[in-house]
Formats: structure tokens, sequence, C-alpha cells
């Protein structure tokens, strides 16, 4: 059993297999969970189908065990694979939500960097004295006035969220305006049309693909919020939020996982992407050292 | 340059700020209007409530009448509007009284809530900040980085959840929630700071990794200036140098950080209201929302707008007071 002594630990010859250095272990980790969750979720009802409207009157709050892996609810619905579902539901309102904020902060930005000057002002003051708003007040005032629904909620995300893509993508715009392939553009005769179409926005589409996919977090811990709140998603739908709203009582009575695990689904993805985006400036930004290295 | 001499240009920046500020508003104001124009809820029925499955379609129409939402909505807008500017917010149809003593009555609770949790995460973030950037990269602060941003993973809301499972209901420290207890027959200062705890606390925990994270690279990026290192070389003691030296050199810019910070403070201190059932704006706040409640929800987003634009301005002029580099020009 000498030999067993002299092998190096398992963590090191798994990391000399992958190539990674020492501070890459963490973002292969987060990477690995963030893509399990995020697949198992989506794949969830090929694999694992739930009955929405399921109840079980006689295994209400049971203790997470191995038929239940994160216990049961004041219901009896198993949390574990509502969690699953929860997360599926919050990923694809987030996504869309995401989406329509990233088009409204495109577009916005978009006017103010080509057209500038007093449009581009007065623009810019809107955001930042949108940016002065609680979000989350706003947010709330907008699902009020447009009744607690599905396309509320993703309104709610999207008339929030959209100021700091307004910014990067009136940013960038500013920067390009004065490349000499533009210049190139109009003395080719290209009108203002075709400039922004064909020259300006092929440039900006990978940022705002970047500032979608980093938008989604956000989104999911708005719905999340409206959700926790009762004026977010409807509440038989099994969403993180409105888990965590369901759980409150079984928490006063005990039950502690019935809300606390639904909400550790969302800690865990946060996580997990906070570390990955934090590698990613690493790498594309060496001006500013990330600091995250698990 | 003194004192007075730096702040000179303050009443202008105030003037410019304050025609921005005002039109800007008044055109929120406008799109608020809009969309509480555009929502599918008919006031009256709202305001009747159960009562309005059998009230006659006289006495609704009677209440229209009254307060005018029949008239056109550019109408509706100017006479809210002009109420606003005269002081009169208006009538809240979720609790059936004036907007203004709803505001009176539960604004208190929510200052309080978020000026001690603010003061508690500044003075704690300061303090642990600048012992992280010590000794960069040490176990401390590595420890502390990694705290941090995964505290920074915790919906407020969660947190709060899991501080009452933990405390009040495992240990049984302290109370799940209200403000007093409910045996006590009124409301005795020891007995709200003893429920306080908790909200406050986990508001300020959750708050905390900005401010932290900020002050740690703030303070470790000017440990490395000249004059801390001439404090160093001079043999000063440590904390001399990291709290009379390079935090004081930091301390400036995290005045704007905790100015912009201020909207995620109310929306966080919205949540803990709710967690533990506190009588704040939170509280009010979800139920007018459920109740489609315009003037209250119009006049509590506004509200806190303002307060945190002045903040704002604030924040801007102590920096321009304190730092002599800084120009007021904005």
């Amino acid at each position: 059993m000498a030999d067993l002594a002299t092998r190096p630990p398992l963590l090191h010859v798994a990391r000399s297999r992958l190539r990674l250095r020492p501070g890459q272990t963490g973002v292969v980790i987060a990477g690995l969970v963030l893509l399990t969750t995020v697949a198992g979720s989506l794949l969830a009802p090929l694999v694992w189908p739930l009955d929405q409207s399921a109840v079980a009157l006689d295994q209400t709050r049971l203790a997470p065990s191995w038929t239940h892996l994160a216990g049961t609810d004041d219901l009896g619905r198993d949390v574990a694979h509502r969690a699953v579902y929860g997360l599926r539901v919050s990923l694809l309102v987030g996504a869309v939500a995401a989406l329509v904020a990233t088009v409204l902060g495109g577009v916005v930005g978009g006017i103010a960097g080509t057209l500038g000057g007093r449009v581009d002002r007065i623009l810019m003051r809107i955001v930042d004295t949108i940016a002065a708003m609680p979000h989350l007040l706003l947010g709330i005032f907008i699902v009020a006035m447009l009744r607690p629904s599905l396309g509320a909620v993703i309104a709610s995300v999207g008339l929030t969220h959209w100021l700091s893509t307004a910014r990067i993508v009136r940013s960038e715009v500013l920067s390009l305006r004065n490349r000499p392939f533009i210049d190139a553009a109009i003395s080719g005769g290209a009108g203002r049309l075709r400039v922004l179409t064909r020259h300006l926005l092929p440039h900006v589409l990978p940022r705002l693909a970047l500032a979608t996919t980093l938008m989604i977090p956000h989104a999911v811990w708005h719905e999340t919020a409206l959700s926790f709140l009762g004026l977010g998603l409807p509440p038989h739908l099994a969403s993180l939020g409105n888990m965590i709203n369901d759980g409150q009582g079984s928490l006063l009575t005990g039950a502690w996982w019935a809300s606390l695990a639904p909400g550790a689904v969302i800690v865990v993805v946060t996580f997990a992407i906070a570390v990955l985006a934090a590698r990613w400036r690493d790498r594309f930004d060496p001006r500013v050292r990330a600091e995250l290295h698990l | 340059m003194t004192r007075s001499g730096r702040l000179a240009g303050a009443r202008a920046v105030l003037r410019r700020r304050l025609l921005v500020a005002v039109p800007v508003l008044a055109a929120t104001s406008v799109g608020m209007f809009a969309l509480g124009a555009a929502s599918p809820v008919d006031p009256a029925k709202q305001y009747a409530g159960a009562a309005a499955f059998t009230a006659s379609e006289e006495n609704l129409a009677q209440l229209r009448a009254n307060w005018g939402v029949d008239d056109p909505v550019p109408v509706q807008y100017l006479r809210w509007i002009g109420n606003l500017v005269r002081g009169d917010l208006g009538w809240s149809t979720s609790r059936h009284e004036p907007v203004a003593s709803v505001l009176a009555a539960r604004a208190g609770w929510t200052l309080l809530l978020i000026g001690v949790a603010l003061a508690l995460a500044l003075v704690g973030s300061l303090l642990l900040g600048s012992l992280a950037a010590y000794r960069r990269g040490g176990l401390f602060d590595r420890a502390l980085r990694a705290g941090a941003y995964a505290v920074q993973s915790m919906p407020v809301f969660w947190l709060g959840l899991a501080a009452i499972a933990v405390f009040a209901l495992a240990l049984g420290w302290l109370p799940a929630g209200g403000l007093t207890d409910v045996t006590a027959t009124g409301t005795s200062w020891g007995d709200v700071a003893h429920h306080l705890i908790l909200p406050v606390g986990v508001l300020a925990v959750s708050q905390a990794p900005w401010f932290v994270l900020f002050v740690r690279d703030a303070v470790a990026e000017s440990m490395r200036d000249d004059h801390v290192l001439a404090a160093r070389a001079r043999g000063l003691p440590g904390r001399t140098v990291l709290f009379g030296h390079a935090l004081r050199t930091a301390l400036l810019p995290f005045l704007t950080l905790v100015g912009t910070h201020l909207p995620e403070l109310v929306g966080g201190a919205v949540l803990v209201e709710t967690v533990f059932s506190l009588p704040g704006l939170g509280a009010v706040t979800v139920a007018a929302a459920l109740g489609s409640d315009f003037p209250l929800l119009a006049a509590i987003t506004l509200a806190t707008t303002a307060v945190v634009l002045a903040a704002n301005l604030a924040t801007d002029l102590a920096y321009a007071a304190a730092d002599p580099r800084v120009r007021l020009d904005g």
C-alpha cells in the first residue's frame, strides 16, 4: 500500500489531466454546476414529468429523505421536483424578459448614440432619472397596473432593466462613429439607415448578446422577488419565487426546506454565474483583474 | 482654497440639477399615469371590493363621477399632478384613507430600518474591507471576498427566511417578526429594538458585499500610493497607516457608491419588511399593488425617487466639499 501514499492526490491528477491552473478549478466546477442545473431543468419534462396540480395530503411537510430529496411542502408535493420546474419557469421567463430589456435598451442607446446632440442628452438624462428609481418599486407599480400575470412580469423586468444596455450600446456606437470604415461607408454614398444596419449593428451585436446573457440572472431575481411578494406568476405555477412564498407558512412550523430549498437553487446558480463572469472579465479585460478565484 | 470657496459652485449646480430633474420627473409621472390609465382595473369596483357585486350601477357611476375617472386622461393627469404639487397626494383606494396619512404613519419605520442598516453596513464594510486590503491575497482577504460573493448571490428575502429559521425557530434567540411582542400592551423602545435586530441585520448583511468589495479594492489600491508608502517608511504603526492614510484616500469615491446604491437598499427594505411583517411602507406597497391602488403606489414611487435624487445631490456636494481636486460642474 506504499504505492497509494506516493500517488499524487486525486484533485491534482484531475487538474493536470484537464490542464488547469490551480485558480481554474472553481471555474470548471461552476461551469459544470451551471450546465447541469440549466440543462437539467430545461430537459425535465422529457425525463421527470410533473403534474402541477397533483397534491398528496397524506404526505405533508415530510423532512428531506432519499425519496424526497428536499422534503415535501404543506400540500405533500415533492419540493425538489417542483424546484427543478421552478428553475425552468424562472429561466424561461428570465430569458424572454432579458431579451425584451436588451431590445429596448438597444433601441434607446442606438438612437442616442447615432443621433447625438440634444436627443442624446435628453435620453441619457431620462436613463439617469429612472436609474434613481428603486427598480423593485417601479416593477411593483408596473405589475400592479397591468394586473399580476406572465406578461406583466415580463413587462416589469423589461421596463426596469434596459438602462445598462442603453448605456453600453450608446458608448459602443459613439466610439464606432468616428472610425474610418464608417466615414468610408458614408463617402461611398450609404444612407443613415444603411450605416446603422450594415455597419454599426454587426459590431454591437456581440456585446448585446453578452449583455442579454448576463441580464438573465437579474431578470430571474426580479421575477423571483415579485413572485415572492405574491405579485408575480400565477400561484399554482411552480416558480422559484412562488415556492419560497408558499413555503413561508411551513417554515414557521419548522419545515424550513419548503422555502429555503427552492431559494438555495437561485443562490447556487447565481454564485456559479458570478464565478464564471469573474473569470470572463479576467480573460477579456486585462486592465481589471477580477479577484474571485475559488 | 477654503471650504466655502470649494462649494462656490453649489448653488449653480443645484439650479442646473433641478432644471433637469423637474422635467424628467414630470415626464416619468406622465409615463406612470399613462400606465395607470391603460390599466384594465375599474377603480370604482376596486374601491367597493366585494360590495361591487351587489352595488347598483348608479352607485358605481356616482363613485366614478366623484373621482372624475370618466374625464379625458389628460384632464385627469393635470388634476392629479396639480394636486400633487399643491401637496395633496390623493386618496388611497386600498387603505381607504388619505395617501399622506399612510405615508406619515409608515415612512418612519422604513426610514429607521434603512438608516440603521445602512450605518451598520457602512461601518462593517469600511472595517472589514480595510483589514482585508492590508494583507491583500491573505487568508482573511480570500475568505472575506468569497463570503462577499456568496452573500451577493443570496436574495435578501431568502436570507431573511434563513435567519428566521436559524435564529428565531431553531435557536429561539430572537422574535420571528412583528414590531412588538404579541402580549405587549404598548410600544416600548426596548421591545422594538429587540424585534428589529434580525431585520436590520439581514438588510445590512445583504447590502454589505458591494461596499466590502469596493472598500477592499480601493484601499488595496491606495496602499500602493506614494504618501502611504512614505508613511510606512517613516515607521508609523500599521493601524495608523491603514486607517489614517490608506482608508482616508479611499473614502471619497466610496461616497458616490453609497449614493448610487440607495435604490437597491429601498428595494431590499420592502422585501425585508414583508419577510418580517413590519408595519413599514413595504407592506402597504404590496397591499396597494394587489389592489391596484394608483395614488398610493405612484406617491411612494415618486417620493422615493425624489429622496434618492436628493441624496445623490447631497453626496456629490459632500464629495466636492471634501476633495479640493473635484470641481462642481455637472
